[in-house]
């Protein structure tokens, strides 16, 4: 994968599989400590231990139209190139929480990539789940939580083609700002 | 952008919220890791854009895992009431929008590009 954002984009998928109703994404870069820190968290049907130990193979998965789950391997092999670690932490019946760290200037570091883009596909295609979504960058931040925005909104949902094009427009909005400091 | 402008933007042009029975389609985009490394985000953008600049609001977009497919990613799939679903692949945000036009207004399927 070609963006830091597309490996959440896949690795978000697993929790929605999973039956999650919450998901949070975190995205942390830090300039003086040289890392950023990627966490998914979610409150799905969660993992026993042995399923957790065989994630890391790219052989295992428990789905049955195909023999390979490459989600989590690739994400894996993505942080090792460039100094960096996924670790899982799940507990069945409770949820599942994915952490990634990568060396913030390692030169074999994807670029986090669109993340106003991949937190948009998310709450289109999942209006039951709610989301939180946090960019932060060197002491600034870009939040997002769909459940005070539809709040907000006074909506149930945020996924009509119409709403889904302004909620675009304020993502992006927010991550920009956010790049230019 | 604040929230405040978001919901300015918004108020009365929010769109149609749209029950699962009440929809004419329901588009599954598939968000397997073959999908999302295909493109299927952009495909979903195109899709998504497309309905709204149509005006089109009786259609669901949902999403779906590994079709089994994945040397035709990306790939969706287009269901209606009591028709065999129709699956296209090797989809580009091009082809998408002609979807859109074809099949999801005009009610017929592009055959070109189903597999």
């Amino acid at each position: 994968m070609e963006e830091l954002a597309l490996h959440i984009l896949d690795i978000a998928q697993n929790s929605i599989r999973a039956g999650a109703r919450n998901i949070r994404v975190t995205v942390e870069e830090d300039a003086e400590a040289d890392t950023i820190t990627i966490v998914i968290t979610d409150d799905g049907s969660g993992m026993g231990e042995e399923t957790v130990k065989r994630l890391l193979d790219p052989f295992f998965t428990t789905r049955d139209t195909r023999s390979v789950g490459l989600g989590i391997p690739l994400f894996a092999q993505t942080a090792e190139t460039c100094g960096g670690n996924v670790g899982i932490d799940s507990e069945l019946g409770c949820g599942t929480t994915v952490t990634a760290r990568f060396q913030l200037n390692h030169i074999d570091r994807p670029p986090i990539g669109d993340m106003a883009a991949t937190v948009w596909a998310l709450i289109t295609l999942n209006p039951k789940v709610e989301f939180k979504y946090r960019h932060a960058r060197d002491g600034a931040e870009f939040a997002v939580d769909t459940a005070e925005i539809k709040n907000f909104l006074g909506v149930r949902k945020l996924n009509s083609p119409r709403m889904a094009r302004y909620l675009k427009e304020y993502l992006s909005d927010g991550e920009e700002r956010l790049a230019d400091g | 952008m604040k929230l405040e402008d978001l919901k300015k933007a918004v108020d009365g042009d929010r769109g149609v919220e749209l029950e699962e029975g009440d929809a004419r389609y329901t588009v599954a985009v598939a968000m397997g890791t073959c999908g999302v490394s295909a493109g299927a985000r952009e495909i979903l953008a195109a899709l998504m854009d497309e309905l709204a600049a149509r005006d089109i609001v009786d259609v669901i977009v949902t999403q779906t895992g590994c079709m089994g497919m994945c040397d035709r990613e990306p790939m969706f799939e287009v269901r209606a009431e009591g028709a065999e679903p129709v699956v296209y692949g090797d989809m580009t945000p091009e082809k998408t929008r002609e979807v859109v036009a074809e099949h999801l207004a005009g009610g017929t399927p592009i055959e070109e590009y189903t597999v």
